[in-house]
């Protein structure tokens, strides 16, 4: 997944429409937020009509996959049977039945039974991943936007600057390679050869987890790794499109006046031109979160990290399909709500934003 | 990326650009090219090497003469598995770049032109796929395909997910292109909106879609080693993606089996890092701020402020600077 330059993508996003009359700035705000609430119920409801069609529209018979895979295990009774027909829909049932029947589910977050970690319900071994990977992009995501958003800003600044020749080519090296493979050599060189840190899991096996200090420093720990990786991997595109909108705002007029104010360099630097120029930025933070979700799960599984992306690798490689369409629906989900927060965060604090069109 | 695309120098555009970082990343991409034409021809009729012969009795064995590479934990030669392997890892990458290139050029050219309903239609459904994550889809198809059609299916599916991106960003090129007068023009003579499409904006936007192709390509080179990492695709055949899978699969990370696995992701980064040579390369032909100043131009400011330090003058030093301002109007 290549990582898109922000600068080049978002600046052209922005689209005022001219000749409307602006409306009062409050109900602009409403206006905003309805629309883009509108946008994502339309996503996430072809997020959920995905989920329903994928197995129905593949070749093949998931269903007797799945019962041959099941009985290996365990025999199965003549309920389960039926109940897996359920899942990927009855013989002859008209498809829409079906639907009805899906969505009804979904809505009781009743998602059958696992086979990979039979006889948990799905839902109840998703919710022991979730907290693993939303905690994990949410610190990583955050911690390198911030800190490759005021490299940028350092970096664009002064272009051919010491910082500036060091950083640029580096971080643009980081972001060209593949999240995953960055964690095999991480895990080669800091777990295997210097065994600095923990390779796998997400805290210390002969612990219970709880809220107590040694736990906590275990899951810290475990932590670092997968963390680091995902920074290095992202924190790069960040740099980059920073540097390229600082150097555009930079020679604006206004930052030139501030200038010549004679106020300190490093006020210019961030209140004037940064915070016109992190605009951008701010805007592709919402698009890139699915791209982030997305390599985590691959790092994840490299780390044996206790998250939903270790529980997909599970799902795929015990054809646990059940599982595999939940983690689906749940992941497009987290990804869709994380963009509407994003998104609202931007809205809040560009008000052109407000009045374009999505 | 400029704006300024005029349609007459949209050919001479698409010769070698004389930037230096956009000429490695196309001869890094010429040498990929390369080994998988002619790589495994060498390696197993010239060198008569085999990428699949297992040999217990030589497994797990460090790079040497007789293995450039080492070996793997059943004794199948590292060196030629990459070679080898660089033909499936490419053709999909072309097959899923072509396909996700073609949809995003309709996509974007047709709704920027088209505008209107056409658009509002094409952009919200680009935006709307453009939110659901890529990858997850990706393995929750693969793994229902479970390797029917081998690569092939791998390099469709990556093409059927991939192209809300580029998709966006041909829209948004294509607006700035409507309503220049070579369009209105071609309109005057009673063009058809499918011919202005094909015979005037695609033309047009050819560097740009140029460079968003290999994009794509790495992209979906990224993607399909993921999935095969994970073990689903074509982990049967030799591509770096099945390596990585056959490496992690027998531990090669735990016991240090460096040369396994660095190679072929290795390769794979190299490609990514050429990708983003010509990428960065590109920005910096389309917007000469953000190329570092040359030689010349350093020393003149670096005089200037030496001259205004000596002056005393604040204002002087300031007005000193910015010399990449100077270089942008040239």
């Amino acid at each position: 997944m290549t990582v898109p330059a922000l600068g080049s993508v978002d600046a052209t996003a922005v689209e005022l429409r001219p000749g409307r009359r602006l409306r009062s700035a409050r109900l602009g705000t409403a206006r905003y937020f309805l629309r883009r609430l509108g946008f994502y119920a339309v996503a996430a409801a072809l997020a959920v009509t995905l989920n329903f069609l994928i197995p129905r529209l593949m070749p093949g018979d998931p269903a007797s996959a799945l019962i041959a895979q099941m009985q290996q295990k365990q025999t199965l009774s003549g309920d389960q049977v039926h109940a897996i027909y359920r899942l990927f829909g009855t013989p002859g049932e008209p498809l829409w039945d079906q639907y009805v029947t899906y969505l009804n589910q979904v809505l009781h977050f009743n998602f059958g039974i696992s086979v990979a970690y039979y006889p948990t319900p799905v839902w109840e071994v998703i919710r022991t991943g979730l907290p693993w990977t939303v905690g994990l992009v949410g610190l990583t995501s955050v911690l390198s936007f911030v800190l490759g958003t005021a490299a940028g800003v350092v970096s664009g600044s002064r272009v051919g600057s010491r910082f500036d020749s060091f950083m640029t080519p580096a971080s643009m090296f980081m972001g060209s390679l593949p999240f995953f493979w960055v964690a095999l050599i991480l895990v080669l060189v800091f777990g295997v050869q210097l065994s600095w840190l923990p390779t796998s899991g997400g805290y210390d096996g002969d612990m219970l987890p709880g809220f107590n200090g040694p736990f906590l420093a275990s899951v810290l720990q475990h932590g670092i790794l997968p963390a680091l990786t995902m920074v290095m991997a992202s924190v790069g595109g960040w740099l980059v499109g920073m540097r390229n909108m600082m150097v555009t705002t930079v020679s604006e007029d206004y930052v030139l006046l501030a200038r010549a104010k004679g106020l300190s360099k490093a006020r210019v630097m961030f209140q004037y031109a940064a915070r016109n120029a992190v605009l951008p930025s701010v805007a592709g933070f919402a698009l890139t979160i699915g791209t982030v979700v997305s390599g985590q799960l691959l790092v994840e599984i490299v780390f044996a990290y206790p998250g939903v992306g270790y529980l997909l690798y599970q799902a795929v490689s015990s054809v646990d399909y059940p599982l595999m369409q939940a983690l689906f629906l749940i992941v497009s989900l987290s990804v869709l709500a994380a963009n509407f927060i994003a998104d609202s965060v931007y809205g809040l604090i560009d008000p052109r934003a407000r009045e374009t069109r999505s | 990326m400029s704006a300024s695309v005029h349609r007459k120098h949209s050919l001479r555009r698409l010769k070698l650009p004389p930037n230096p970082k956009v000429r490695i990343g196309i001869a890094i991409f010429v040498f990929f090219a390369l080994l998988a034409l002619l790589g495994p021809f060498v390696v197993q009729n010239v060198m008569g090497l085999s990428p699949s012969d297992v040999d217990t009795a030589q497994a797990m064995e460090l790079p040497s003469a007789e293995h450039l590479l080492g070996t793997t934990a059943t004794g199948e030669d590292v060196f030629a598995q990459l070679v080898v392997g660089s033909r499936i890892s490419l053709l999909v990458g072309l097959v899923a770049g072509v396909i996700t290139t073609t949809l995003s050029v309709l996509v974007g050219v047709a709704g920027g032109y088209l505008g209107g309903r056409a658009d509002s239609f094409l952009t919200a459904a680009t935006n709307v796929c453009l939110v659901i994550p890529g990858m997850p889809l990706l393995i929750i198809v693969a793994s229902y395909v479970q390797g029917r059609g081998g690569w092939l299916t791998v390099a469709l599916v990556i093409g059927l997910t991939a192209w809300p991106w580029g998709a966006r960003q041909k829209r948004a090129q294509t607006l700035s292109l409507r309503h220049r007068d070579f369009v209105s023009a071609a309109e005057m003579t009673g063009e058809s909106r499918w011919g202005v499409i094909t015979r005037e904006l695609i033309p047009s936007l050819a560097p740009i879609i140029s460079v968003s192709f290999l994009g794509a390509v790495v992209g979906s080179m990224f993607a399909d080693a993921g999935l095969s990492f994970m073990g689903l695709g074509n982990i049967n055949i030799t591509s770096w993606g099945s390596m990585l899978y056959w490496a992690q699969n027998a531990g090669a990370l735990t016991r240090g089996a460096w040369w396994w696995f660095v190679p072929p992701g290795a390769c794979i980064a190299l490609i990514g890092v050429a990708a983003g040579l010509i990428n960065f390369g590109i920005d910096e032909i389309s917007n000469p701020r953000l190329r570092k100043p040359s030689k010349e131009v350093r020393a003149r400011a670096r005089a200037a402020r030496l001259h205004a330090a000596a002056g005393g003058s604040a204002a002087k030093a300031t007005a000193g600077k910015p010399a990449p301002v100077q270089e942008a109007a040239s």
